[in-house]
């Protein structure tokens, strides 16, 4: 019997010594992409990611210590009111006190955690002052990014497949064309679908949307630090949903305006000719143009 | 035959054929239902051994391609969902325990009964069978247009839409079965608030399931119509919505999740106050508890849909909502553990289950409670981290649930006592075995690994092979719970009417066991 309890109490430990030594991997990455025997959060490439880390901190040790609170109450009463240690069973059913404070503690607690979440929620939903707007569409099974207020180019990032990396290249992560943002940039996504539902998810910029055939969908990042960072697909679209990988590669100011000028070039033929709406949604043309059914709701 | 039942002793039953196809009987539809569980149970399992082979290392090893690999992850949801966890908790241990707790004959439409469980078994043959001609590559979720004719063209979708929809026609017409019964047949003094926990908890999940599941049932008609039909619901070129589905689905889809781990709060609640020879601690706030999490249960759907493009002030609405709930789950777990407070703990194979659910569907509770937060799930929301946190609730928590119930009942029910030392070695093997898979699938979801993918980055290799390492343990230890069951069917060891002692105090352990066809001759009174 003894050991039965031991045995419990010892899993019920290592579980929680498994969920504290989380926290303590979380910091140690340094690029975009997740990392070997990785157990916290990748380490942030931006603001949104860095407030998101606080947050969850935060969260993180109140479950912890909650988790380790009924572990060891559980165990304590495997100790304690075993057959053996406590032949005669209490007949207590009721203490009002206690049930009062156990409705009325998590409540503080969830107010604890739902102040900083709300501040949270409201500051990754949209910039004000964005300094960059991409579009995104996600697409069976590749990614088409424009960039309407440099001239509405627009260009495909498609995978590569695993036989054609070079060295140094993440199988799975890599991308023939990367999506190029001037780092300390707020950037402004609008993500718009045209087959099926997509998400646009880069964990390390704390960034992710559905992009949705007949919507359009606003929200924003910023990648404070130049540096590549990954990201995948992360809605179930299809045979390749694996394989529609995020490449976004934050580089300076100076060197983003000379990769604006080359992108004006090589992407010239999907930019709307001149004197047409440009303002409106610039992508939609060359979408529509390739087949897709894409109707743009609203921008919100 | 039917007027032979009430001349001849109870134990008169019909002939095998009558018995087992025509059942009106509650206790053998019950059976019936276990049985049903029990076989969809190699299938999900199957599939999740599958998945787990492909996953162990990076590359893609067993599966052709994506499709194939999103056929499996979808079929194994649905079978888990639906024809595995429903059937055992609710057409199972409800229609077996049901009547007999609240003093009852039998359920109130035994006919509706048998219907109830007869619509299961083309429903699961079609979902199987869904298999083998294209199947569903739609995650369970069935999100539209991915689900429309254009990207998946194959029958097997309207297979599986249409197992649904019989599932669905069951889980209504069983859970009308279940809340008239309960209404109107309790036993002279069974009032509403000395009705034991597991008849509270079917109440609560048959009202969820009446509520819920018609709106499932719409949605998947819709789909269906805009499939095969021209019609254009989630269709934006014909002015129709991809995101509707979703909050069509969702509105069955969160209530669903309540409605497989309530049944097992109920077990749950008999067990530990059964084997600490105390009555429950706080019995009207553990039945209440229940009630207020069936009914927030049916307004937070939307945090499945933190990412659809809804707004932040509806997003900041569904986080408080979701957030609610953890106040009854709370109310639950320390009930649970006052109950033990003060107790004489016996650690049989049932306690074992449901300690270690208590536990476990705390762990999963907390990351739950991660999750409410779409400021964190802007990251976390449909990665592993996910995976992780409804495994711990679902697979951790029902089945557990499922396995507590099996062995605190399995003497009831069958006659026969299981042996004690291989169920230990069972429970052992499967907390073990499924820890092992499910909590490093907090890790891959922190790095950033989504769901439903048949490879990853190369970094997520680690992790996925502890997982898969404990998806064989926890195989194993499934395949070990046959060997239990076989051995108590052979070795029959004669199970007495009440083998727990003065801690059973429900009315199941009055009769013998197994009870009687016609379990009560004269309705028992209650004091």
């Amino acid at each position: 019997m003894r050991s039965v309890m031991r045995g419990l109490f010892v899993g019920m430990m290592a579980l929680t010594a498994l969920l504290v030594s989380g926290a303590a991997f979380a910091s140690e990455t340094t690029l975009g992409a997740p990392v070997p025997w990785g157990m916290g959060l990748q380490a942030a490439g931006g603001v949104i990611k860095e407030r998101i880390h606080d947050f969850n901190t935060l969260v993180f040790w109140i479950i912890v210590v909650i988790t380790i609170f009924v572990g060891v109450l559980l165990a304590w009463v495997v100790f304690r009111y075993n057959a053996k240690s406590n032949p005669v069973p209490s007949t207590t059913s009721h203490h009002t006190g206690l049930e009062i404070a156990w409705t009325l503690i998590p409540v503080l607690i969830l107010i604890v955690i739902a102040i900083p979440s709300f501040r949270l929620v409201y500051f990754e939903d949209r910039t004000h002052e964005a300094d960059l707007t991409i579009q995104v569409q996600g697409r069976q099974w590749y990614w088409n990014y424009a960039f309407p207020d440099n001239g509405g180019f627009n260009y495909d990032s498609r995978p590569v497949d695993t036989a054609d990396l070079r060295d140094g290249q993440l199988r799975n992560l890599t991308v023939d064309e990367p999506l190029v943002i001037p780092a300390g940039a707020n950037v402004r996504v609008i993500t718009q679908g045209v087959d099926v539902i997509h998400s646009f998810f880069v964990p390390s910029l704390g960034v992710q949307r559905y992009t949705i055939p007949g919507r359009t969908i606003e929200t924003w990042f910023r990648a404070d630090r130049p540096g590549t960072y990954y990201g995948q697909c992360n809605q179930i679209c299809g045979v390749n949903h694996w394989f529609m990988p995020i490449e976004v590669r934050a580089v300076p100011r100076e060197e983003f305006d000379r990769w604006v000028a080359s992108a004006r070039q090589r992407f010239a033929d999907t930019m709307p000719a001149q004197g047409s709406a440009v303002a409106a949604a610039p992508a939609a043309a060359p979408a529509a143009a390739e087949g897709g059914a894409l109707t743009i709701a609203e921008v919100r | 035959m039917a007027d032979a039942a009430h001349a001849d002793h109870h134990d008169h039953t019909p002939g095998f054929f009558s018995r087992w196809f025509l059942s009106t009987n509650h206790k053998d539809i019950g059976t019936l239902y276990i049985i049903f569980a029990l076989i969809s149970a190699l299938v999900g399992i199957g599939l999740s051994l599958l998945m787990r082979l492909e996953l162990a290392h990076p590359g893609m090893q067993y599966f052709a391609d994506g499709q194939m690999w999103n056929v499996a992850v979808t079929a194994h949801g649905v079978v888990m969902v639906f024809y595995v966890v429903m059937p055992a908790l609710i057409g199972g241990f409800g229609n077996w325990f049901v009547p007999i707790m609240i003093g009852a004959p039998d359920m109130a439409f035994p006919r509706l009964n048998n219907i109830s469980f007869w619509l299961m078994v083309p429903a699961l043959a079609l979902t199987v069978a869904s298999l083998f001609v294209g199947g569903a590559g739609t995650g369970w979720t069935l999100y539209p247009p991915l689900s429309d004719i254009q990207y998946q063209p194959s029958a097997g979708v309207d297979m599986a839409l249409f197992g649904l929809h019989l599932a669905g026609a069951s889980s209504i017409l069983g859970a009308a079965n279940f809340i008239t019964t309960i209404f109107n047949m309790r036993a002279p003094g069974m009032t509403l608030h000395k009705m034991p926990l597991f008849v509270w908890s079917m109440l609560v999940t048959a009202f969820l399931l009446l509520l819920s599941v018609p709106v499932l049932g719409g949605a998947i008609t819709m789909l269906i119509t805009d499939r095969n039909f021209g019609t254009a619901f989630f269709k934006p070129a014909g002015g129709g919505d991809p995101v509707l589905f979703q909050h069509l689905f969702w509105f069955f889809g969160h209530p669903e999740v309540y409605i497989m781990i309530l049944p097992a709060f109920g077990i749950v609640s008999h067990v530990i106050s059964t084997f600490s020879r105390k009555p429950v601690f706080g019995y009207l706030g553990m039945a209440y508890a229940m009630v207020a999490i069936g009914v927030v249960g049916f307004i937070v759907w939307a945090h499945h849909m933190y990412q659809s493009g809804i707004s932040v002030d509806t997003r900041a609405y569904f986080m408080f909502a979701t957030m609610v709930i953890a106040v009854p789950t709370g109310v639950k777990i320390f009930s649970w553990i006052a109950t033990m407070w003060g107790g004489s703990m016996k650690f049989d194979t049932p306690m074992l289950f449901a300690i270690g659910f208590i536990f476990l569907f705390t762990v999963g509770g907390v990351t739950g409670v991660v999750l409410a937060n779409a400021s964190i799930t802007q990251i976390l929301h449909n990665t592993y981290y996910v995976v992780a946190h409804f495994h711990y609730v679902l697979s951790l928590g029902a089945v557990f649930g499922i396995y507590c119930g099996i062995y605190y009942w399995l003497g009831k029910m069958s006659g026969y006592q299981y042996p004690e030392t291989l169920g230990k070695i069972h429970f052992w093997l499967t907390f073990v075995g499924v820890n092992l898979t499910f909590f490093p699938m907090h890790f891959l979801g922190n790095q950033g690994m989504p769901r439903r993918y048949p490879d990853y980055a190369d970094a997520h290799a680690g992790w996925n092979l502890v997982a898969s390492v404990g998806s064989y343990i926890s195989v194993f230890s499934f395949v070990f719970f046959f060997y239990v069951i076989f051995v108590t069917f052979t070795k029959r060891q004669k199970a007495a009417a009440n083998p727990w002692g003065e801690g059973a105090t429900t009315l199941e352990w009055q009769v013998s066991s197994p009870p009687p066809f016609h379990t009560f001759e004269e309705l028992p009174r209650i004091r």
